[in-house]
């Protein structure tokens, strides 16, 4: 339990300043935009209770608006993903349900549900966030077009991350 | 009442996420009105330093830039310094701004051969005569005198270095403004010797020796050093003056190419005399 949670304050760290130091610097074609950060809120285990989840999403988004000095649109966009993976998680939850000690990446689950469940959430989260941010609906399918293509970068980005911990053999 | 707390609990989630959003809304909309006075932002401490930081990080890979930058920026202000000008109408008119006309222009250059450990040493700098670049310009640094551009390629200027055993120097004592040549023979690379200063001038030991002038090569008061020792041998009229230079030689970089616009003309006047 400790052990795990000083793993996820270490995977904290480690994406709040990859996003805040590089990825912020990141503008490809002037507005699309790679938000690798909510790979944290993916990646908590399954058995973390939602409202921690909710807390948790709170927190790293007030840090992530802190270093754009955006402050409210991360934190809403990240709490929305929250609040959103526990019925995403139960939407696509397999037979049986989870695995006591699982976690949802590539290694426990599979590619195929790691890509559904990842593309859902990561599109949510942007979606919510572009929306925020430009707030208002007038110009809807820009909005939505930017929302779709940070979405890509930052799922590529999360499968790149995902095979670099991806050990083959462990367990599937 | 007891229905109620079984349906906040029931649903604790989802009043959790709304309570979380009110907050994150309200701190949105709040600041956008006062968002300077927020903590919440790039501006706060820690994450004030973390990008100051990051910014000395990234500083360290411009820097040859800016040193160039800052080069030709020197050489511009030396240009407009009141050194380079020189009056034209003599004492009886005191305005400004005609009196003054520029008779020296500065260009800045870097230093990529350098030698100090020769009877003959010469430095190669990057400016040659595509930049305007000729032979007999005042090479200087800012710490002092460098030398004399001998051979310029198209790209490549060669340096006749201060130190070199036929380069002399007019020189001066910046004090009494008594003038003689300075000539390096070899040996200690920080030292030159001073000749011709006659024996009753009075000279104490860290006088300040600038150039004279008088060769149209450098201006006025160009740094050069700075006298370490004297002594007067008997019988003789003149002193031997040690003078130990501003400059180090050996970690010259970036200097400065000094054309003097009214060289010809001084020449072709002095070329009249013989």
């Amino acid at each position: 339990m400790i052990r795990d949670v000083i793993k996820y304050f270490f995977i904290f760290i480690v994406l709040v300043l990859t996003q805040g130091l590089i990825l912020n610097n990141i503008e490809l074609g002037g507005y699309i935009n790679p938000y690798l950060y909510v790979l944290f809120i993916l990646l908590l285990p399954f058995e973390t209770p939602p409202w921690i989840t909710l807390i948790v999403a709170f927190l790293l988004g007030i840090t992530i608006d802190t270093f754009t000095s955006t402050l409210g649109v991360h934190t809403s966009a990240t709490i929305f993903l929250a609040f959103a993976r526990k019925y995403v998680l139960k939407l696509i939850e397999p037979r049986g349900g989870y695995e006591f000690g699982t976690e949802p990446n590539i290694q426990y689950m599979g590619l195929n549900w790691f890509i559904i469940y990842s593309i859902s959430l990561v599109f949510l989260h942007h979606f919510f966030l572009f929306f925020v941010e430009s707030f208002k609906f007038s110009q809807f399918f820009s909005t939505l077009g930017r929302a779709l293509l940070s979405s890509f970068f930052t799922l590529v980005l999360i499968f790149i991350v995902q095979l670099f911990n991806y050990k083959p053999g462990v367990r599937k | 009442m007891r229905n109620l707390f079984r349906f906040l609990t029931k649903n604790s989630f989802i009043f959790l996420f709304l309570l979380l959003e009110v907050v994150a809304f309200s701190l949105l909309v709040q600041n956008n009105n006062y968002q300077s006075s927020s903590f919440f932002n790039s501006s706060n401490f820690l994450v004030g330093n973390l990008y100051s930081t990051v910014n000395n990080i990234n500083d360290y890979f411009n820097l040859k830039e800016e040193n160039q930058k800052l080069a030709q920026q020197n050489a511009k202000l030396q240009s407009t310094s009141l050194s380079s000008f020189m009056k034209v109408f003599g004492r009886l008119v005191q305005i400004n701004d005609t009196t003054f006309m520029q008779s020296y222009v500065y260009s800045s250059a870097k230093v990529i051969n350098n030698s100090t450990n020769k009877r003959q040493n010469y430095l190669t700098i990057d400016k040659g005569a595509i930049n305007g670049i000729e032979a007999e310009m005042g090479v200087i640094s800012p710490k002092g005198v460098v030398g004399i551009i001998k051979n310029v390629s198209d790209h490549f200027g060669s340096v006749m270095s201060v130190l070199h055993e036929k380069n002399k120097i007019s020189a001066k004592i910046k004090k009494s403004g008594y003038f003689g040549s300075l000539v390096w023979e070899g040996g200690n690379y920080r030292e030159a010797e001073l000749k011709d200063i006659p024996n009753h001038v009075k000279l104490v030991i860290g006088d300040t020796i600038v150039t004279s002038g008088y060769s149209s090569i450098f201006p006025e008061n160009i740094l050069i050093g700075t006298i370490k020792e004297f002594e007067l041998p008997k019988g003789n009229n003149f002193y031997n003056i040690k003078v130990e230079f501003t400059e180090d030689y050996l970690n010259v970089s970036h200097v400065y190419i000094i054309k003097s616009l009214l060289k010809e003309e001084k020449k072709a006047l002095e070329k009249l005399n013989d």
